[in-house]
């Protein structure tokens, strides 16, 4: 087979992208994470909790997640498709102007305009140019499927389209709305009243469903059993776990708006739908984990797969969590609780994380021509600092969520309100001081995966970690 | 690299065929859904097919499926409190016809609407006020026998019900200090002299200009907080001599008060809480430590 020349300078680009966003993403989380133990930190106006949450959840989602997602894609799509990447300037384009998007976002955020819709905070003119991007992105990737060398088109690339055409459809969808002035930056939504919270629901659990998982799944069906060696364990449960993913995540949005104004038979689809949602979510994780089925050792070895592996133990995890979440009577103690912090952050740290960080670490050795890792000992660091980092974090997080919930609704002897709402939150404080503490850890493995990094795309050579190899190699 | 007319090949390690297919060295196998997986998904499908039977689940074109059960979230959150509503029906049936005077000499009723009140002051008013209802610049402390508006139960109960300065109302508690400097009634020397008058009520040195101060606020400041500055709840006016200060008892806090005024609000809680829960917060607030003896009863 004739080596193809892949483009690997805009993968290397989306790929420090990811590590610098990264890095920009978790601080901000940690700060935020500080503001809840100590109000002062609030620095009015520019830099209090209600600005820099959607600074936080932009960063990581869309700035860290999503310059992983461009990564990977354009590095998986090549590879299985045999062809180098559709239009180079097209694909560069696609780099500048999603950073253009992120910065755009972000200065929105601080000077505190807003559509005041979760994880969709740009206004309209951020919007449109993340429109153009990210069509220009499905232009890229799809030419790139259409002029490929082999007959199939691998599993990797249909989570990856499936990922980027819904996350369009949502995107305009949501984000319709009507400027006041073509020269200010206000403007209003195509919505109102309930169906404004429907759309913003059916949007947001989509961007979960598609970009979080479809996505990131995509990026699990190349790395695992390229790291591990291994065939995939089956293509009939990749393609049923595959449509029945796509298709029953779309009807799941609604198990956000449990006992609101939206009517009851909205709430139960929202939830039914969730609930049969849970298989098809675990499909990925069986299919990921079974391909290490007969090479169980290489798990023992290799640090990036253990990675991979964690992730898609959290990946199952927080996918049990969700549906149960959404039955109504789980819902009316989790609902506005810290328990839905700490669901989303074990699939954001111990998934959306961990598989990109796993993905991150094959691919950077790949991409920079280095033989291997600079050192596969800071990895295992790494993998023990951020997981022992998350259990802190969603213990937390279950704790003072599911106490917060029972503090609420507890009432005394003559059927009053046993306690206030400030009560609650005193009570929140100790476990407030533990999240912090889980984010730091969480940050300080992915600094000394920088570290690692910045090691080995220098080309520096471990004196130490070679000559135990090559003993080991010997004896 | 092709695929079906090759023949199959068998991965080594697990004996399972490969689909043939291949990307950049990766291949699938061709192992069968798990059994369990496809058992546990049907199951899901099944429990909601039942679900969409029982309860509320598909639009039509005249609304929604209504489910077996008749279940709505209203009836839920009714069932949800049956429980809170049948503890407080034994006393709610008695406290709701009751006058303070009953109140007062049925030990069960009173402990019944203080821990009411106590539930309701902490959810409503301790925002404002302080979840000890000490108070803080600008909302006053509940806990003393200072008052603005009359500290008997009745008072009380009136300043909850109708509120303070509230915007269109005729039944709210209403006064306007004038801001004497900024409207020019006083020109400074005379605000100064009565700035330093009024903190010698409460024990403060006498100024050179005790005399100039005591003649403007007997003209300009008597009418309201009386000829000694002992205050008036009619009108809302404060005790001068009582050393308790609302917005701060430094002389340029006072200055302030005198130069612009001041005018504290309060929402009208008749508005957002029902009479029974007015009631008990008005004899939680009394039993705090500054309920004054009296009351006027609307119930006998």
């Amino acid at each position: 087979m004739e080596k193809v020349d892949y483009n690997y300078g805009v993968v290397k680009k989306f790929t420090m992208a990811t590590i610098f966003w990264g890095i920009v993403g978790f601080a901000a989380g940690i700060f935020i994470a500080l503001q809840m133990v100590f109000p002062d930190l609030n620095i009015e106006p520019y830099l209090s909790f209600g600005r820099l949450r959607p600074l936080h959840t932009s960063a990581v989602i869309f700035a860290f997640g999503g310059n992983a997602l461009f990564a990977t894609s354009y590095y998986v799509v090549q590879r299985t498709c045999g062809v180098r990447l559709y239009g180079d300037k097209l694909a560069d384009f696609t780099f500048w102007g999603y950073q253009l998007f992120i910065v755009i976002a972000a200065l929105g955020y601080v000077l505190g305009v807003t559509q005041s819709k979760e994880y969709a905070q740009p206004e309209w003119y951020a919007d449109i140019w993340l429109t153009i991007v990210w069509v220009a992105y499905l232009v890229v990737y799809l030419m790139t499927c259409i002029k490929r060398k082999v007959p199939h088109l691998y599993v990797a690339n249909w989570f990856y389209l499936a990922f980027i055409i819904t996350v369009a459809v949502l995107h305009l969808g949501n984000a319709l709305a009507l400027p006041v002035d073509i020269t200010g930056a206000k403007s209003y939504s195509a919505f109102a009243g309930v169906q404004s919270a429907m759309i913003q629901w059916w949007y947001a659990h989509n961007a979960v469903g598609f970009f979080l998982t479809a996505g990131f799944l995509g990026m699990m069906y190349y790395f695992v059993p390229k790291q591990a060696n291994r065939p995939i364990y089956s293509y009939r449960l990749s393609i049923v776990h595959f449509w029945s993913l796509i298709f029953i995540y779309m009807w799941a949005g609604p198990h956000h708006l449990h006992y609101t104004s939206l009517p009851d038979w909205a709430q139960t689809l929202g939830m039914t739908f969730s609930i049969m949602l849970w298989m098809p979510s675990w499909g990925g994780m069986i299919n990921g984990v079974m391909t290490l089925s007969g090479a169980w050792h290489k798990l023992r070895q290799d640090p990036v797969l253990q990675f991979m592996i964690v992730a898609l133990a959290f990946y199952g995890m927080s996918t049990f969590e969700g549906p149960l979440m959404s039955i109504r009577a789980v819902n009316a103690l989790s609902h506005y609780t810290d328990w839905t912090i700490g669901h989303v952050h074990s699939g954001a740290l111990g998934w959306v994380g961990f598989i990109s960080f796993g993905a991150l670490y094959h691919l950077v050795p790949k991409l920079w021509g280095r033989e291997k890792l600079y050192s596969a000992k800071l990895v295992s660091l790494h993998l023990w600092i951020a997981t022992l980092g998350i259990v802190l974090y969603i213990t937390a997080m279950w704790v003072s969520g599911i106490m917060q919930g029972l503090m609420w609704r507890s009432y005394d002897d003559l059927g009053f309100l046993e306690y206030s709402f400030v009560e609650s939150v005193m009570a929140m404080k100790p476990f407030y001081i533990i999240r912090v503490l889980g984010g730091v850890l969480y940050l300080l493995g992915a600094l000394v995966m920088v570290y690692n990094f910045w090691k080995t795309i220098r080309g520096d050579v471990n004196e130490k970690e070679q000559n135990l190899a090559a003993q080991g190699a010997a004896a | 690299m092709s695929d079906h007319d090759q023949e199959k090949e068998v991965d080594k390690l697990s004996g399972v065929e490969t689909t043939g297919h291949e990307w950049d060295g990766l291949k699938e196998l061709n192992n069968p859904l798990p059994r369990w997986w496809v058992w546990v998904f049907l199951a899901t499908v099944v429990w909601s097919l039942w679900y969409f039977v029982v309860y509320p689940a598909w639009p039509t074109l005249s609304g929604a499926t209504q489910g077996t059960s008749g279940y709505t979230q209203f009836k839920e959150l009714a069932e949800s409190q049956k429980e809170i509503v049948a503890r407080q029906a034994a006393y709610l049936s008695r406290f709701e016809k009751a006058s303070y005077r009953e109140i007062l000499s049925d030990p069960q009723l009173y402990a019944f609407a203080v821990a009411g009140g106590k539930a309701a002051f902490k959810d409503n008013c301790a925002t404002c006020h302080g979840s000890g209802a000490q108070g803080s610049y600008g909302y006053p402390n509940l806990n003393d026998d200072d008052w603005l508006w009359g500290g008997r139960l009745s008072d009380i109960h009136t300043t909850l019900l109708h509120g303070i300065r509230v915007q269109g109302s005729y039944d709210t508690r209403q006064s306007q200090m004038p801001a004497f400097g900024k409207e020019k009634l006083l020109d400074t020397q005379e605000i100064s002299a009565v700035v330093d008058y009024v903190m010698s009520l409460s024990g403060a040195p006498q100024k050179e200009d005790f005399e100039t101060g005591r003649v403007v606020f007997k003209n300009q400041c008597a009418s309201c907080h009386g000829n000694d500055g002992e205050g008036l709840h009619e009108f809302g006016a404060p005790n001068l001599r009582d050393k308790i200060w609302l917005y701060g008892g430094a002389r340029e806090d006072v200055y302030k008060s005198v130069f612009y005024s001041r005018a504290g609000m309060m929402p009208a809680w008749g508005e957002r809480l029902d009479e029974n829960t007015l009631r008990q917060l008005t004899i939680f607030l009394h039993q705090l430590g500054g309920g004054e003896e009296g009351y006027e009863d609307t119930i006998n």
